[in-house]
């Protein structure tokens, strides 16, 4: 009665308080009274004993329970020092407060800061009070609430989840949340099910599902733990000691662990062992300068076991007498056998699927690869292939198109813009260089493969070394353009940057123009001409010199546009020529010289070897690269010519 | 007469373009047989198939009298077999002297050791000397080859296909842009060497097929057209027709 | 050099060529004087440290007659000999640090209350040794480095073997010109990233070190041992000259100019191409694995880098350089250019003030190398050495410029004259 008589008391106190008051407090409303109901552990705030309350009003299905639990949360439930009752509050000024009705949010008036107190909720509390609020989340109306409270779940799941996910799929009506919530109640499902034929039957659901969360949620499961027993028992799998899944040490281990077997002495306790027992440069009668050898040592060492002075030694055949004694399984230890088991299934399924998608990825990754190894080599293709010029300073041509893409940077802030230009300018630069060694240099050595080779290495030195003094031996960076940055997804395993695909995009380009100028245009013609016969070519009237002065310039201006892609895709330095120029002859000559579909070829053969490569033994790229070129080397044991070979008269010429 | 070498259904094709086709052909082990024909009959890819450059698609190539197969074996096997050839354009190693190629080209052991161990005895020097008397290069022994003129160094080729001692001479046109008078040298060597082995020559002048007095092969489009006498041959209707007719 | 076929009596090699005797004397000499002005037992003028280079020189000096012999001679113009040079260092290098190790480890382990054990040894040498790369166990290929003989075997043994398969692939199928050259510095390019990893059993790009001192002779001071490298590296190059000038001057030598200059007519004479070009390869790749024995004791270092393709491109440059076609020419080659090389690089050069900018040569040589070898190519492809036959006015003919043979690696008629 006591209480009754506080409430209206208080009532009365504050109505005169406030002199304005709008609407008298409910004191009688449900809410109000669950919430007194539970006054005590509120006003507490303890994490260990609010669980009761928070659960009391999320399971009220009060209207006003969700606001309650709401505005608790965001730390605006204050109660009344004197009669304990819970309202709303928001500060007014420094010292009074607004105050609002906790069943149905109605102002009630204004009051004096002091004469209330505010509950401050911890994190813990707070994340506890989240958790009993999504319920009311996940069948809020706002679908964006609903969402938000889906990747709550997602987050942090808990048992009681279930329930309240169970609630709202029916209800729900956006298509695209009414799957995330199916799902993840069946996810929730497998964690946190009693019945273990309800779980088997959500693990089963998710046979080939390749998500993450899917794993994540699985993997606990199959969780086993290895003990060693005389026999084996019901529903465990037996386990072979020096098999994989248990080598003989950790066995041995094992039973160690198990106290079934001693320790074994190691190497360094022997000798540990052996230096605390020396008495007169001897040990147990034996002198100390004798024991040289392993055997020697063990001995001695049996010798003081002998005498009790020290733990006996734990022999080879100790130790597989000990293993013999004893039979090794493997017992599930987080979920009953026949969960276990369907997890273990549907995780070798999702595995196989994983697998498969790997391989998707790892074409898609050679693919890109191969586009960055033809982009280096199609200018290659032209000047080797077409003209059958070596060309080493190919390489620091690529460097050059990477720089004046770089330079480009520095004046030209817009990354779209600056590689719009970079691009025209690149083939103009390195086009000039290209003129100017082939008019310098080249000319004066055709049909001398081996002297042009040794003079284009002179370029390729001299070239290397000036770039180093102009730009410094530090890598520089060529940036994409926003729109580039971040890759395509297709599931959690395939996925491809953007750069990738546009570097891919390019290499297709480049295939187009080249066949273009080769076999549309005056150009090509007069190319295909001169390279074949020069002494014809000159009698109809075709200038070799301008041709193959312009071929070369082709072929070195290409270069200049494959360095600003392969910029944008590693770092600029003065030394990214080398790291290109071999591959691109491998991929000149294993394709076949002098066919642009053998360049394609031998681009696709060397890009997807070296991922390939990369695959197998992915921590060492060193030696990826090594067993490729090695590769290559045999594969030209077997097609001299390259995979295009040009037969007949014409490729003995 | 066993033939020295026989050639029987030999066929080889690049690209789709039948070179030779179904070619048969024989010589004995002391002949000299001329070989004619216009051009891409297939002179050239006949004499490589011999000599192991190219490799027949189908067919056999038989030597000596045991029958072996020509056709597994490298060129520089062939070459030991006994299979002399000259070149159209005169191929000699112009940065040595004569002796240099002459004494490169003596019939002795080519292997590497061999050759490594190899020291010029009295009798291989006197067969050098002797075989550069035959060629007349004698006084040019010592000059780098290099500086010969043309007729000479087809000479010097000539001389080193006799310094291997061949049992079969392939000779591709041997007087190409020789005098008159040289011709008659080459001639009068030619003959000479078919008394002892049997000489293939290819060659595009009637002329000077004429005077070599032999059997005459006319190869038209990589098979045989006609065999015989110069006479027997020029008489052939075919023959006029595809080579001499024009 | 001329040839004295006809000649009845045959006499000694070197009175048939002078430039034998003139090229021993000079390095007999040449030994000599560096001996008397030396630190180890002359009067000091010159350190030790330059004693060192010299003798170095010498043995790059060495590899490029190899070089010659491959390239000049037989026209395989090969991209991998600095390979099988530092294949020949990591050899003797393995030794040299197994060994030393081992010492300083049984020193430190007598100091122990027990006496080591071999395990112990070995495992004390191996942490030593391959800590660097984080590991503690001896890779299969150190399973004989303690042994000083079997080492010396694989400097001569493991280039020859990897010559000898490389070279029986690539001629086999008759690859040749560039695609050859290409192929060994692919070859050249394999092995050099091999090495650059960590688990290659090398020490990846720690490389080799400590080379310098060798084994058991620390109370020998480095002044003595680097004149007695210096000796050693004289002693092989003479020999090594002495060697490459008797199976160029015979019928073999013969053999491989016609196979340079024209390979299918050598092959129509009846001689196995292939087999000689096995025989050069082989032959000068065990040579540059001997030159690579004596070179990095002295240096005292070698590591993953030394065999990057760039160093077997450096090698053809001094070969071109110095003239190749040439057993002197390649010595001046590589001797002018890489004494040259290590006096610009060295900061030694004076650096030109142009005004507004100071050429630093440290900076600025390698440009230079490289458009010198661009000009020596165009301008003058007998190199150095072709400058004594305009003294002794030995010229051929000028034939404009034609091909001596018909396969892309035949000299020119201008460049062709020895």
């Amino acid at each position: 009665m006591l209480f009754v008589l506080r409430r209206l008391l208080a009532g009365v106190l504050m109505v005169a308080a406030s002199g304005l008051a709008a609407v008298a407090q409910d004191t009688d409303a449900p809410i109000q009274t669950l919430l007194q109901t539970h006054a005590e552990a509120i006003a507490k705030s303890s994490r260990k004993t609010i669980g009761p309350a928070i659960d009391a009003l999320a399971a009220s299905g009060l209207d006003d329970a969700q606001t309650v639990l709401q505005r608790w949360q965001d730390k605006e439930m204050w109660f009344d020092k004197e009669t304990g009752l819970f309202v709303f509050a928001e500060k007014a000024d420094n010292k009074t407060l607004t105050l609002f009705d906790v069943a149905g949010g109605g102002t009630i008036g204004t009051a004096p800061k002091k004469s209330y107190k505010q509950l401050k909720p911890n994190s813990g509390i707070r994340s506890m009070i989240g958790a009993a609020l999504v319920q009311f989340q996940l069948n809020s109306p706002d679908p964006l609430t609903r969402a938000t409270a889906l990747n709550a779940i997602e987050r942090e799941a808990e048992a009681s989840h279930l329930t309240a996910l169970r609630g709202a799929i029916d209800s729900e009506e956006n298509p695209f949340l009414k799957t995330r919530k199916i799902r993840l109640e069946r996810l929730l499902t497998i964690r946190f099910a009693e019945d273990d034929d309800t779980r088997i039957a959500a693990i089963k659901s998710f046979a080939g599902d390749l998500g993450v969360d899917v794993r994540a949620a699985l993997n606990p499961l199959v969780a086993t733990r290895i003990e060693a027993a005389r026999d084996v028992p019901e529903g465990a799998m037996p386990l072979k000691v020096g098999s994989d899944a248990l080598p003989r040490d950790a066995a041995y281990a094992i039973l160690v662990a198990q106290d079934d077997a001693p320790a074994r002495v190691s190497p360094g306790a022997l000798r540990d062992a052996l230096v605390a027992n020396i008495k007169d440069d001897q040990i147990a009668g034996i002198q100390v300068a004798t024991l040289v050898t392993d055997e020697a040592r063990a001995d001695v060492y049996g010798l003081l076991a002998g005498e009790g002075r020290v733990a006996p030694l734990v022999t080879e055949a100790d130790v597989t007498a000990s293993l013999e004694r004893f039979r090794f399984f493997a017992t599930y230890t987080s979920a009953p056998l026949a969960v276990a088991l369907a997890a273990q299934a549907t995780l070798d399924d999702i595995e196989a699927t994983v697998a498969l998608n790997q391989t998707a990825d790892l074409v898609l990754d050679a693919l890109s690869l191969a586009s960055i190894y033809f982009l280096a080599a199609i200018g290659l293709a032209i000047t080797f292939g077409v003209m059958g010029v070596i060309n080493m300073a190919h390489g620091e041509f690529i460097m050059m198109g990477a720089y004046t893409g770089y330079v480009v940077q520095l004046f030209v802030p817009d990354y779209t813009l600056s590689i719009l230009l970079a691009i025209p300018l690149a083939f103009a630069v390195t086009f000039a260089a290209g003129v100017a060694l082939e008019r310098l240099v080249i000319r004066w050595l055709y049909h001398r493969p081996l002297e042009t080779l040794l003079a284009t290495f002179g370029v390729s030195i001299a070239l290397q070394q000036l770039a180093k003094n102009i730009f410094g031996t530090q890598a520089r960076p060529l940036t994409a353009p926003g729109w580039l940055d971040g890759s395509w997804v297709l599931n959690d395993i395939v996925s491809i940057s953007y750069i990738r695909i546009a570097i891919f995009a390019l290499a297709l380009l480049f295939l187009a123009l080249f066949l273009f100028v080769m076999n549309r245009t005056r150009l090509g013609l007069e190319v295909r001409a001169v390279t074949q016969n020069p002494r014809m070519a000159a009698s109809m009237g075709i200038n070799p010199d301008r041709i193959n002065m312009l071929t070369f310039g082709f072929g070195s201006g290409i270069a200049g546009i494959a360095g600003v892609a392969i910029g944008l895709y590693a770092k600029v330095t003065s030394e990214m020529g080398t790291d290109y120029i071999v591959q691109s002859f491998m991929t000149v000559v294993v394709g076949g010289v002098g066919n642009i579909w053998g360049t394609l070829l031998g681009a696709t053969m060397v890009g997807s070897l070296q991922k390939g490569i990369e695959w197998l033994n992915p921590s060492n790229t060193l030696a990826a690269q090594t067993y490729m070129i090695l590769f290559i080397i045999l594969f030209i044991q077997f097609r001299p010519r390259g995979i295009i070979a040009l037969k007949g008269r014409a490729a003995e010429a | 007469m066993s033939a020295l070498l026989e050639v029987s259904g030999v066929s080889v094709s690049f690209d789709g373009f039948k070179a030779i086709n179904n070619l048969t052909f024989q010589i004995g082990a002391a002949e000299m047989r001329a070989v004619i024909g216009p051009n891409g009959a297939g002179k050239t890819t006949f004499m490589d198939i011999i000599t192991g450059k190219t490799k027949p698609d189908e067919g056999h190539v038989l030597w000596g009298e045991k029958s072996i197969s020509l056709l597994s074996m490298s060129e520089s096997r062939i070459a030991q077999e006994g299979i002399g050839r000259k070149f159209q354009r005169p191929t000699i190693f112009e940065d040595q002297t004569v002796a240099d190629n002459l004494m490169l080209a003596l019939k002795k052991n080519r292997s590497p050791l061999a050759v490594l161990r190899f020291r010029p005895r009295e009798e291989d020097h006197a067969k050098v000397a002797d075989l550069a008397e035959q060629i007349g290069l004698t006084a040019a022994l010592h000059r780098k080859s290099g500086e010969l003129s043309h007729g000479q160094k087809q000479w010097l080729e000539l001389g080193m296909l006799l310094a291997q001692d061949p049992r079969l001479l392939l000779v591709d046109e041997p007087a190409a842009g020789m005098t008159p008078a040289e011709r008659e040298h080459t001639t009068e060597i030619l003959v000479e060497a078919a008394k002892t082995r049997a000489v293939v020559v290819v060659e595009h002048d009637m002329e000077f097929v004429r005077r070599l007095n032999c059997k005459v092969t006319v190869l038209h489009e990589g098979s045989v057209l006609a065999e015989g006498s110069l006479d027997h041959v020029t008489a052939n209707e075919k023959v006029i027709e595809v080579y001499l007719g024009r | 050099m001329a040839y004295l076929a006809l000649t009845p009596r045959r006499r000694p090699l070197v009175a048939r060529y002078p430039s034998i005797a003139i090229f021993l004397g000079i390095l007999a000499l040449f030994t000599v004087g560096v001996t008397v002005l030396a630190e180890g037992f002359g009067i000091g003028l010159i350190s030790t440290s330059f004693v060192k280079t010299l003798g170095k020189t010498l043995c790059l000096c060495l590899v490029a007659l190899a070089m010659d012999l491959v390239w000049g001679y037989c026209g395989i113009l090969s991209l991998g000999h600095m390979a099988f040079f530092g294949i020949g260092g990591y050899a003797i290098g393995m030794w040299l640090m197994y060994a030393r190790t081992e010492l300083i480890v049984i020193e430190s382990l007598a100091a122990a209350p027990l006496p080591p054990t071999p395990q112990e040894i070995s495992d004390g040498i191996a942490t030593q040794i391959f800590g660097v790369v984080g590991a503690s166990e001896f890779p299969p290929i150190w399973s004989v480095a303690h042994s000083l003989p079997l080492q010396l075997a694989a400097v001569v043994l493991v280039p020859g073997v990897l010559a000898l398969v490389f070279g029986w692939l690539a001629f086999r199928s008759r690859v040749t010109g560039v695609y050859l050259s290409i192929l060994t510095q692919a070859m050249t390019l394999a092995l050099s990233l091999y090495l650059f990893q960590n688990d290659s059993g090398l020490r990846g790009n720690n490389g080799l070190s400590g080379l310098q001192n060798l084994p058991g002779l620390d109370a020998i001071p480095q002044s003595t041992i680097s004149i007695v490298f210096f000796w050693a590296s004289a002693f092989a190059l003479g020999l090594g000259y002495l060697v490459c000038a008797w199976v160029v001057s015979g019928k073999f030598g013969s053999v491989i100019r016609a196979i340079r200059d024209d390979e299918a007519r050598a092959r129509f004479l009846g001689y196995s191409v292939e087999a000689y070009k096995l025989f050069i390869f082989t032959f000068t790749a065990v040579i540059a694995g001997i030159a690579g024995a004596l070179y990095y004791p002295q240096a005292g270092i070698i590591n993953p880098a030394e065999i990057a393709p760039i160093a077997s491109i450096y090698l053809a440059v001094w070969v071109a350089i110095g003239g190749r076609g040439k057993l002197y020419g390649a010595v001046i080659g590589a001797a002018f250019v890489s004494l040259l090389s290590s006096w610009f690089t060295g900061g030694q050069a004076p650096d030109i003030n142009l005004g507004v900018y100071t050429i630093q040569w440290v900076d600025w040589w390698t440009i230079l190398l490289g458009l010198s070898f661009v000009a020596v190519t165009l301008f003058a492809p007998r190199g150095i050495g072709g400058l004594f036959d305009l003294i002794a006015e030995r010229r051929s003919p000028d034939r404009h410029g034609a091909a001596l043979g018909p396969d892309a690696g035949a000299l020119r008629e201008k460049e062709a004259d020895a």
